[in-house]
């Protein structure tokens, strides 16, 4: 079995200013980004945030107003589409209905001139890659929409570009298909270590995937991170939004100590600013400390600890959600795992209970949006 | 469950209760069909007054049509004017389409009116209009004067039935063939042209069409040796009944069913049903 | 950030170096798409939209060269001229009613039937539409008159004794009219009907509507864009129409495209005839203005450019 190789070394990204304003909306603000040589990018954000935009530019389909994007050392914001040489894959795979499979993927080597001989071993070897072999003489409308992108991702590599863009290319599939083509487009970026732009509005698909992760929103970049960084310290209100569930407690800093409310909290790494400030509850980071009426389950002198009333337990199969309400009436929830220790001595309705947040897990975010 | 009780839509209503409907419906359709159809066995009538069905079956008119040197030139002139109408109105109205469809330009409304304005204003007035210009420039009575006026007519059709393919097209697949390395016009050949193919070829009959059945325009700016077909008869019509009349419609109706029957051929594969 | 990286971008380059060559870009790449209608519009424009203006102009000279409005006048006062639009008008809007009454059963009845059957009885109303025009004059002609099919019929089963006027004149036009429109008013109509999501209906029924008032209350609403669409085309079509009735009427229905052509060829008066099509032009265009703004152009004409 002969598979398509790492070839030439991949090419790293530069974005500077990058901007794009339709009427009055600003799709790209003033956007700066550097993607590495070979690296695995997610632009991850809501519908409108402008990461499509971004990509589109990246492939020369959308001319912004001004900025430059360079491949490598080559300029190449003014390079029409078709003489960029990067792989693309669609979000509907814009497969050609009027070809066969091997038409589709040989598509490109043909248009650069390989010979025939060539073309067909290339062709076989992309689809291979993709665990296609020997499907090249089928039409399109016979495939399943699994392999339609696998057939959409074949034709992209082929010609072995050294960039490789794809814009929510999983999104058509169901869940279990969608999260086994996650796992086979990263080890497909691992053997080929071409540089992938993805982008998605998945954030589990770009936690799973990314070996960073640019959050976009409004046409900015709002923050730039691996999945730890921006699961464990977003900077920001929307990125602490976006990803993950939080609820957020105003919580003050003032001769520095945070304090919620009167408490005073225990912050592992607290931040410069001082001010309104917000905490972010992640609801798995939380512990059940106290339950009034069976007594005390652990604690620790790092803990951070809030009293409140259960209000009701959902059962969610592999997980469970309490909702507690704190003594100022805010609702926070607790997730935890439905092992049998956890579940054994859940408290119910009506309950008073101490929930516990590790210092290490209170994260302090600016109230600002950004 | 007999026929007549049998419920035939959502909301349950029987074909018994519907028979009206079905008797209208069907009444009108005969009311369609037959003028067309009846002329053909008419033509086949050995007397000058056109019995239906003829008593005697006879190929007199078209003899009387095939000897006669004024309507042999006028159907090749009436020919010749429809494929060079085809001709020219098709590419030209193919690319007006896909420049309005792909561009941004803010004025495609407006563009698209424009070129739409041609079948939303009277014949007529676009009849004496050109026919007004021709004699200033001395185009009148020839063929690329009728040519140039029947395509004006024919290029409406072409950029509604093409865009309106394009419309229902996946442009995603032009942007695929050119981040793989084809050109704007290489991607429209080689992908978009081949699915809209269908279309355009029923753009194409279409514009033929409107060039050979045009009445008016033909009536003012053809004329002595380039007289069509229908200007022609239409002279004829006005004067008597002239029987020769029912052989060239039938050929005519021939014609038209067999460009009918192409066109839906190949406009059915084009969409998905 | 790499450093190298940084330092490529000088602080001295301007905030928005290259705005200009990205718009020139923009500029040429919409001036080539735009160059593809130009042929198009090119011959529009000087083919139609030029010899329309011109007698435009035409229309407010007089025999001598100069400015007047003597056309215009002559029309608001002469009686003939009065009778003609009314007979225009009066032909349109009976042609269209007609039309309507026959065309939207037919239409219904073809929604409902499944789509092969549909297709089949569609072509009845598809070959007219593809016959030409002059063909179908001339075979309601032959069969209208008096020695025609009709008239034979008729009386054979004894409808009535002696042969009826049919031909050259009010009925035998109409009779035309109608066989030459119906088609544009059913293929909207259908249309229109196919898209009306079934569904509705199921609601309708659901929620307690017997079949005629689910008819009359969610299916007529739905489908009167269409019928809009396509009686405005008809109604349109019939204010210029000249073969038919110039055929059929036996000069007794004179419609304003009539005057029009006999105007120039046989009294050679273009600033008369062209008055009279500037009114013509006026009044369909008042009138596609009007149904604009009731309903969207792009509907109409099923067309109109894609993002």
């Amino acid at each position: 079995m002969s598979e398509i190789i790492a070839g030439a070394e991949a090419l790293p990204i530069t974005i500077r200013g990058a901007t794009k304003t339709y009427g009055l909306v600003s799709a790209l603000d003033n956007v700066d980004l550097d993607i590495r040589s070979g690296e695995f990018m997610t632009l991850l954000g809501p519908s409108g945030s402008g990461k499509t935009t971004l990509l589109m530019v990246l492939a020369g389909f959308t001319r912004p107003d001004h900025g430059s994007v360079r491949f490598g050392e080559r300029e190449i914001v003014r390079t029409p589409p078709h003489k960029r040489d990067v792989g693309m894959v669609f979000q509907s795979y814009a497969l050609f209905p009027h070809m066969t499979v091997e038409a589709n993927v040989a598509f490109p080597l043909k248009l650069r001139g390989v010979s025939k001989a060539d073309m067909a071993v290339r062709v076989e070897r992309a689809l291979e890659t993709v665990q296609l072999g020997g499907y090249g003489g089928r039409r399109i409308d016979q495939l399943s929409g699994g392999q339609r992108q696998r057939v959409a991702l074949a034709r992209a590599i082929v010609f072995e570009p050294r960039i490789l863009l794809m814009d929510e290319p999983l999104s058509a599939l169901d869940k279990k298909l969608r999260e086994q083509m996650q796992i086979e487009l990263r080890r497909l970026h691992d053997k080929l270590g071409i540089t992938t732009v993805y982008v998605t509005h998945d954030q589990r698909e770009a936690l799973t995937m990314s070996d960073r992760i640019a959050v976009i929103n409004h046409g900015r970049v709002m923050q730039l991170g691996t999945p730890e960084q921006i699961y464990e310290r977003p900077a920001n209100r929307f990125v602490a939004d976006f990803i993950g569930e939080s609820t957020f407690l105003p919580v003050t800093i003032s001769d520095g100590t945070a304090r919620f409310g009167d408490m005073p909290l225990k912050v592992a790494r607290m931040p410069e600013a001082t001010g309104e400030m917000l905490l972010m509850l992640r609801p798995e980071r939380l512990q059940l400390i106290a339950n009034g009426a069976s007594g005390v389950f652990e604690t620790c002198s790092d803990m951070n600890s809030f009293k409140g009333i259960v209000r009701e337990t959902v059962y969610q199969g592999d997980s469970f959600l309490m909702y507690t309400a704190l003594d100022d009436g805010t609702e926070i929830s607790l997730r935890g795992m439905t092992r049998r220790n956890s579940f054994a001595n859940l408290p119910t309705a009506g309950d008073e209970i101490q929930l516990g947040l590790h210092c290490e897990d209170t994260v302090l975010i600016s109230a600002k949006e950004s | 469950m007999n026929w007549w009780k049998r419920p035939v839509s959502e909301t349950q209503i029987t074909n018994g209760g519907r028979l009206w409907l079905y008797v209208l419906a069907w009444l009108v359709m005969l009311f369609l069909l037959a003028p067309t159809v009846i002329v053909i066995p008419m033509s086949f009538s050995e007397s000058q007054y056109l019995e239906f069905p003829p008593r005697v079956w006879s190929l007199r008119w078209y003899e009387h049509y095939l000897e006669s040197p004024e309507w042999i030139q006028a159907t090749f002139t009436s020919l010749k004017a429809g494929l060079l109408t085809m001709l020219v109105a098709t590419p030209i109205g193919v690319m007006a389409a896909y420049g309005l469809f792909v561009s941004k330009l803010r004025a495609a409304s407006l563009i698209f009116l424009i070129l739409v304005t041609p079948i939303m204003v009277p014949v007529i007035l676009v009849a004496i209009g050109v026919f007004y210009v021709y004699v200033q420039v001395s185009l009148v009575n020839t063929l690329p004067g009728l040519v140039l006026a029947h395509s004006i007519l024919a290029i409406p059709l072409v950029v509604i039935v093409v865009s309106s393919a394009l419309k229902s097209y996946d442009m995603n697949q032009e942007m695929a063939a050119r981040s793989l390395g084809a050109s704007r016009l290489r991607a429209f050949m080689v992908i978009t042209l081949p699915q809209i193919r269908f279309s355009v070829i029923t753009a194409a009959l279409l514009s033929f069409l409107t060039s050979f059945d045009e009445v008016i325009v033909a009536m003012f700016v053809s004329g002595g040796e380039n007289s069509t077909l229908t200007r022609n008869m239409f002279n004829a019509l006005r004067d008597q009944i002239d029987p020769t009349i029912a052989a060239i419609s039938t050929i005519m109706i021939v014609v038209s069913t067999s460009l009918l029957v192409l066109a839906q051929l190949f406009g059915k594969s084009d969409k998905a049903e | 950030m790499s450093e190298a990286v940084l330092k490529n971008f000088a602080a001295g380059s301007a905030q928005q170096p290259n705005r200009a060559e990205l718009k020139r870009d923009a500029s040429r790449e919409r001036l080539v798409l735009f160059g593809l209608c130009s042929p198009a519009l090119l011959l529009v424009l000087v083919i139609m939209v030029l010899p329309v203006g011109w007698l435009f102009w035409l229309s407010f000279l007089g025999d001598d060269g100069s400015f007047t409005l003597e056309h215009y006048q002559r029309m608001v006062e002469s009686k003939s001229y009065a009778r003609i639009f009314r007979n225009t008008f009066e032909v349109s809007l009976l042609t269209t009613g007609i039309c309507i009454l026959a065309g939207y059963p037919l239409a219904y009845f073809l929604s409902q039937l499944p789509r092969r059957m549909a297709n089949l009885c569609l072509i009845t109303v598809l070959l007219p539409f593809w016959t030409s025009l002059l063909v179908r004059t001339y075979a309601w002609l032959v069969l209208l008159q008096r020695k025609g099919l009709i008239n034979e019929w008729a009386m054979d089963i004894g409808l009535w004794d002696e042969p009826v006027k049919l031909v050259h004149n009010l009925t035998g036009t109409l009779i035309g009219m109608v066989h030459i429109m119906l088609p544009f008013l059913i293929l909207p109509v259908y249309g229109s009907m196919r898209a009306i999501n079934r569904d509705y209906l199921k609601a309708a029924a659901n929620l307690g509507a017997s079949p005629t008032q689910a008819f009359w209350q969610v299916f007529l609403p739905l489908s009167l864009p269409g019928l809009f669409a396509g009686a405005l085309i008809v109604f349109v079509l019939c204010l210029g129409f000249f073969v038919t009735p110039a055929v059929l009427g036996g000069g007794k229905v004179v419609m304003v495209s009539m005057r029009i052509a006999t105007n120039i060829e046989l009294f050679f008066n273009w600033g008369a005839a062209s008055a009279l099509g500037v009114v013509l032009l006026l009044m369909t265009l008042a009138i596609l203005g009007a149904a604009t703004k009731l309903l969207r152009f792009d509907q109409l004409l099923g067309g109109g450019h894609g993002s």
